[in-house]
């Protein structure tokens, strides 16, 4: 191979598209390492902390794409303390320095400020796409920036991010020029947005395939656009319940009719009752349909929409459908593959209108089904086994019932024979979360059948160190391990220490680990970070509590922070390899050993 | 600004937090002060059976004037998402981002159309429904609802007074809607004039 010219061996990688392939022909030697870098066009950083921005752009320095993530996971449900970091402006600084070819970001779970956006916008001549995920820390202001510069963008997609707004006017910044426009989603701001402005931006875009609304966006707007987008694949409506008139809804309908190439609907924001009908003639075509913002629609709305929808391959639902709701799903929907339902009502247990009854149903009438996200109010040992038998090609299955460590429903016992079938029989499982009473048998049928998983989340679960280190010893491609309120101690964490090189994270909160295991842990393996963060709130709010007290009370108080052992417990341990050493953004709470 | 997030901090002062559905009931419920009221014949083994009401939208509206015991711990948690110390943190797993976002909608199609919902439990259903008062004319179309909502635990007979009652579908015990005022009275539905 060596007598290849760089030429040839450059064009030999290029049918290589997938990043771990890269990846390792760049271990071959010298000359492959550098043809690979200097050909790699697209770099995935899974943890923006695991590597320095800089190295990164030195190596690959005509990269195009680029997507980074940066929080862990369990940030999506507030368990990583607000500031603790993740921020994107190093990565874009980097870029600007040294890429100016970059035409594509993605980034998820990161801060991204104003400021950072306004580079962007200004330092990339052929920028495309920005596709920001769980975003947080900018504002319409920072969109206005890329709209007005990027006058080549093809994509901006904003999901479930936390965006200030400052105004509708934002949407006006798009250039007359700027006709490239294929996929625009701003469902994710609150505010109104100019419908003039949002009208003429999407009738000089004629490639929009696919356009997701806020709720600010009227019925008769979304009408409008609608003549003008033909080619429309995917569409997020705006409110479907402002002034009901049915002359409106009729145009909506005509609208609807003519755009052909519909596929996915999501949106129906405030959706009333009543505008469903005008959805129906749509509903045969559709292969994905999200109706989890929506609980404005109950169980005979829902099943009455759903039971039309034949090749439907992707639903997203609230709980409100119910049980019946899902028998109506199962003999409906013979394609379908991916279930999401969603709580509607997150505070009080027990009022979940799913149960396993639903799942059951579920799983004998949709064998295609390979992924499923499902909060539901009880399960049994029984349902999981029948949905396993029945669908045997999940890749991913996350079950959540409300109610930690809920036994078997029907029979008390823990649900480790359930999920156990659930691995055994899902040989292809890839991503697991799991509820309800757990001991320390299902990790032992997790370490001994599930192969293939990446990534493990458990809650609530297990007796002993024995668990977590059955699956640490036994999930070989393990990449990503979550544990929160489990009795998993110092034991566990140290029992595999070798593993965290080949993971990405582990993440454990409100465990057993003391601070000695994680001292312990950082000695041996100078190639991970160990974070500890100790409850902030906590303390600051005893410091408020008594901050009336006298000096002796305040002495005593301080004298027992001080008096923090090795043995005393490490309230969140967030663990991870690194080539970049410790991050020199941390926040005070966060301890890096 | 939401239903779940007002009802959360009512919560937050709940000690355990684990036992939610005892928390929930006695410390939301109260009465729209236009609530209902009466039903005949209470059979004494259905006294559990309840309906039962919060007075959401008036809650909010009063919250959104100038009441500042209310508007303060609103205040707090409208900006960062609900996570109140009585419950476990960060569960159920949902977004923070979804769970504001179900909160606005709800929010919103309360303040659109003044909306009264109340929750509604069945003994025995193992979940709990919304139900919007606003959407009813009367008693009859009320129960007829709740039937539709609760259909695989009760079915509605008509006696020969002309008067409706729910009914158990499989042993034929009565059902006894009853909701709690806003002074912690169990009160049948129906005693009060409709509006």
């Amino acid at each position: 191979m060596t007598y290849f010219p760089e030429e040839v061996v450059e064009h030999i990688f290029s049918f290589l598209p997938s990043h771990s392939d890269r990846n390792t022909v760049s271990l071959v030697c010298k000359v492959w390492y550098e043809v690979e870098r200097l050909s790699r066009r697209a770099v995935f950083v899974g943890n923006c902390y695991a590597v320095r921005p800089e190295r990164v752009v030195l190596r690959f320095p005509n990269v195009k794409a680029l997507t980074v993530k940066g929080k862990p996971h369990f940030a999506d449900f507030n368990l990583v303390p607000p500031d603790w970091g993740g921020y994107a402006g190093p990565w874009i600084e980097a870029a600007a320095r040294s890429c100016v070819g970059l035409e594509e970001l993605r980034m998820k779970r990161m801060v991204v400020s104003d400021e950072n956006l306004e580079l962007l916008a200004r330092s990339f001549p052929r920028f495309k796409v920005l596709v920001l995920i769980s975003c947080e820390g900018f504002s319409t202001d920072g969109l206005a920036a890329i709209a007005s510069h990027c006058k080549l963008l093809r994509e901006l997609d904003l999901q479930e991010n936390d965006v200030e707004d400052r105004g509708p006017r934002w949407l006006s910044f798009f250039p007359d020029s700027c006709t490239s426009l294929v996929s625009l989603n701003f469902a994710c701001i609150k505010g109104e947005v100019n419908s003039g402005a949002l009208e003429r931006l999407v009738a000089r875009s004629p490639n929009l395939r696919s356009l997701r609304l806020n709720r600010s966006v009227s019925v008769d707007t979304l009408s409008k656009i609608l003549v003008r987008t033909p080619n429309l694949e995917d569409l997020g409506t705006g409110n479907l319940t402002d002034e009901f008139q049915a002359e409106s809804y009729a145009r909506l309908t005509s609208a609807l009719e003519k755009c052909k190439m519909l596929r996915s609907l999501s949106g129906f924001w405030d959706a009333s009752p009543i505008c469903v009908p005008y959805i129906y003639p749509l509903c045969h075509q559709l292969t994905g349909l999200n109706l989890s913002y929506t609980p404005t629609l109950d169980y005979s709305d829902l099943t009455k929409m759903v039971s039309r929808c034949v090749k439907l391959q992707r639903l997203w639902v609230l709980d409100c459908i119910s049980d019946k709701g899902l028998q109506v799903v199962a003999s409906s929907c013979k394609d379908l593959q991916e279930l999401r339902v969603f709580p509607s009502d997150f505070y009080v247990a027990g009022a979940s209108a799913v149960t396993e009854e639903g799942l059951v149903a579920i799983s004998s009438g949709c064998p295609k089904l390979s992924s499923l996200l499902y909060f539901c109010h009880q399960m049994t040992n029984e349902a999981l086994i029948t949905v396993a038998k029945n669908c045997p090609n999940f890749i991913r299955f996350r079950l959540c019932i409300l109610e930690p460590k809920k036994p078997d429903a029907m029979t008390g016992q823990p649900l480790d024979e359930g999920f156990g079938a659930i691995v055994r029989e899902c040989k292809g499982l890839r991503r697991l979360s799991m509820s309800g009473l757990l001991t320390d048998k299902v990790f032992m049928y997790i370490g001994k059948y599930a192969k293939y998983l990446e990534m493990l989340s458990i809650a609530f679960a297990g007796d002993s160190d024995k668990g977590m280190m059955d699956v640490m010893n036994g999930c070989k491609n393990l990449r990503k391990l979550e544990i929160r309120d489990s009795p998993f101690g110092d034991v566990a964490l140290l029992g595999n220490v070798a593993k965290y090189e080949t993971m990405r994270s582990l993440w454990m909160s409100s465990c057993n680990v003391t601070l000695k295991g994680c001292q312990v842990l950082a000695s041996k393996m100078p190639m991970l970070n160990v974070e500890i963060m100790n409850e902030l709130d906590g303390s600051s709010e005893m410091e408020e509590n008594h901050a009336d007290l006298s000096k002796v009370d305040k002495l005593y108080v301080s004298e027992m922070e001080e008096n923090h052992t090795d043995l005393s417990k490490v309230d969140k341990l967030y663990v991870y390899r690194t080539t970049a050493g410790a991050r020199d953004d941390a926040p005070n709470f966060v301890k890096i050993l | 600004m939401s239903v779940e997030t007002e009802r959360s901090s009512t919560e937050s002062s709940a000690a355990s937090g684990l036992d939610f559905e005892d928390t929930a009931l006695t410390l939301t419920l109260r009465l729209p002060g236009s609530a209902p009221a009466p039903a005949p014949a209470a059979v004494a083994s259905l006294s559990s059976s309840s309906s039962s009401a919060f007075p959401d939208a008036d809650r909010k509206r009063a919250s959104s004037d100038t009441d500042p015991d209310r508007s303060s711990p609103l205040a707090a948690s409208s900006d960062a998402a609900p996570a109140p110390k009585a419950r476990v943190v960060g569960w159920p797993p949902v977004r923070s981002y979804r769970k504001n976002a179900l909160a606005d909608v709800a929010g919103s199609s309360k303040a659109n159309q003044a909306a009264k919902f109340v929750k509604v439990a069945v003994d025995g259903a193992p979940y709990l429904r919304k139900v919007d008062l606003q959407a009813y004319a009367g008693y009859d179309q009320l129960l007829r609802a709740l039937q539709d909502k609760f259909f695989s635990h009760f079915t509605i007979r008509k006696f020969a007074d002309d008067e409706r009652k729910l009914v158990d579908a499989v042993n034929g015990t009565e059902y006894v809607p009853t909701y709690e005022d806003k002074d912690g009275d169990w009160m049948l539905v129906g005693d009060v004039p409709w509006k």
